[in-house]
């Protein structure tokens, strides 16, 4: 039953994928690869690995979702959508050629890795050092810190990138259009009933990613989709740009990494932690991440600042 | 198979049933408004059937109470998704 389950997924991921890759029509692409995400974190749900499912859910069919409609939007509106000219064929037979040697390079580098049970063992000798009960947290904020740091840097300088394109006489001005909606309609009731649940499934996640699934990056999508929806429902506009306490709250995440990253440099090992005092330091990080990725995510969908200050 | 088996494999189908209707009528219906109707009612009917067979299949308090909760936040999510297209339907006709 399972395996019927399974391989009917399988089905589905690969229909998604060749329809979100093979339609002609743009906005279909949006929507297939969209139904894709949603597909591949049901199947990271049957391999058992929840916390990935929730990252993919939140921001691989989410967050991405909601930027790709937008950029279609904003191609839309600029009239680049009337030019969909299909290439000409070498262009499209090289394009081809190029995604089919990615492909076959990943497939190579996954087939050849040792084992089926990865760093599983390593992972889980080691886990009992850092008082934590969550594996994926364990390797996420000690043992491949330097990724995550790098990721969550990622974030901010997408953020900077997407500022850099405020016209001059906007620049640390309001972002996006001013949502007006009735005060008494279904958005601003619906912008009134979920966002306390929101926080609450929020502040579950990061107070859980301790020791059982959840983390920054999944709490921190559900903090931007609050927020996201409070301006759509004409509750409260998005925050001026310029803003010196946004901008430390956009910061805050990666600079308390960096914080504890440089200490432990200064006491012997970058990113390591003094014993005894790993799982309070990781907590600190793990929190003060959450605000920055929920205000990064929700400033990227929001774009540069459409409106003078 | 038990009595309750049986039950449950019932209200299953009953579910399985409301989302073919739904996803029958999202095909053939005419106009946004009418496929809206398919799309947000009978699939949350269906839903609702699925939830409670899940729950009973479990029976489990905890895991029924948060299944009740799923089903509930999605009839609130449809309901709302639902009055927005239409009223973005019925702007793109010329009303309103």
């Amino acid at each position: 039953m399972s395996l019927a389950f399974d391989l009917a997924l399988c089905a589905l991921i690969l229909g998604a994928a060749g329809l979100a890759v093979a339609g002609r029509n743009l906005f279909g692409s949006v929507v297939f690869y969209i139904v894709y995400g949603v597909l591949i974190a049901l199947a990271w749900v049957s391999l058992g690995a929840a916390d990935v499912a929730l990252a993919e859910a939140a921001i691989g069919a989410g967050v991405t979702g909601v930027l790709l409609i937008g950029a279609w939007q904003g191609m839309k509106d600029a009239g680049g959508l009337e030019a969909e000219i299909t290439k000409s064929l070498p262009v499209r037979v090289l394009a081809g050629l190029g995604a089919a040697a990615l492909g076959a390079l990943i497939g190579f580098a996954v087939l050849s890795l040792p084992g089926h049970d990865g760093l599983t063992g390593p992972v889980a000798e080691n886990q009992p050092a850092l008082d934590l009960g969550n594996p994926v947290t364990a390797v996420l904020l000690s043992f491949r810190a330097y990724d995550t740091l790098l990721e969550t840097l990622v974030l901010t300088a997408a953020l900077a990138a997407v500022w850099s394109l405020t016209p001059a006489r906007f620049w640390g001005g309001i972002p996006g259009p001013k949502h007006t909606t009735r005060p008494d309609g279904v958005m601003a009731s619906f912008g009134r009933l979920l966002p306390p649940l929101g926080v609450l499934v929020a502040v579950y996640l990061v107070w859980a990613g301790a020791d059982q699934p959840g983390g920054a990056f999944q709490a921190g999508t559900v903090l931007a989709a609050v927020w996201i929806l409070i301006v759509l429902a004409g509750l409260r506009d998005e925050p001026r740009l310029s803003s010196l306490i946004l901008r430390l709250i956009v910061i805050a995440g990666p600079l308390v990494f960096l914080g504890a990253g440089l200490a432990g440099a200064l006491a012997g090992l970058a990113l390591g932690y003094p014993e005894g005092h790993a799982r309070t330091l990781i907590l600190i990080i793990e929190y003060a991440l959450t605000l920055s990725i929920a205000a990064t995510l929700a400033l990227l969908i929001a774009g540069p600042a459409r409106r003078a200050p | 198979m038990n009595a309750m088996e049986w039950f449950i494999a019932g209200l299953l189908a009953l579910g399985v049933f409301f989302y073919v209707a739904g996803t029958v009528g999202l095909l053939r219906f005419p106009d946004t408004h009418s496929r809206l109707h398919a799309l947000t009612k009978a699939d949350n009917l269906g839903l609702g059937f699925i939830a409670i067979a899940a729950g009973l299949h479990w029976g489990d308090g905890w895991i029924a109470g948060k299944l009740a909760l799923v089903w509930l936040l999605t009839l609130f999510a449809a309901g709302m998704a639902a009055q927005l297209v239409a009223r973005a339907a019925l702007k793109a006709e010329g009303g309103e």
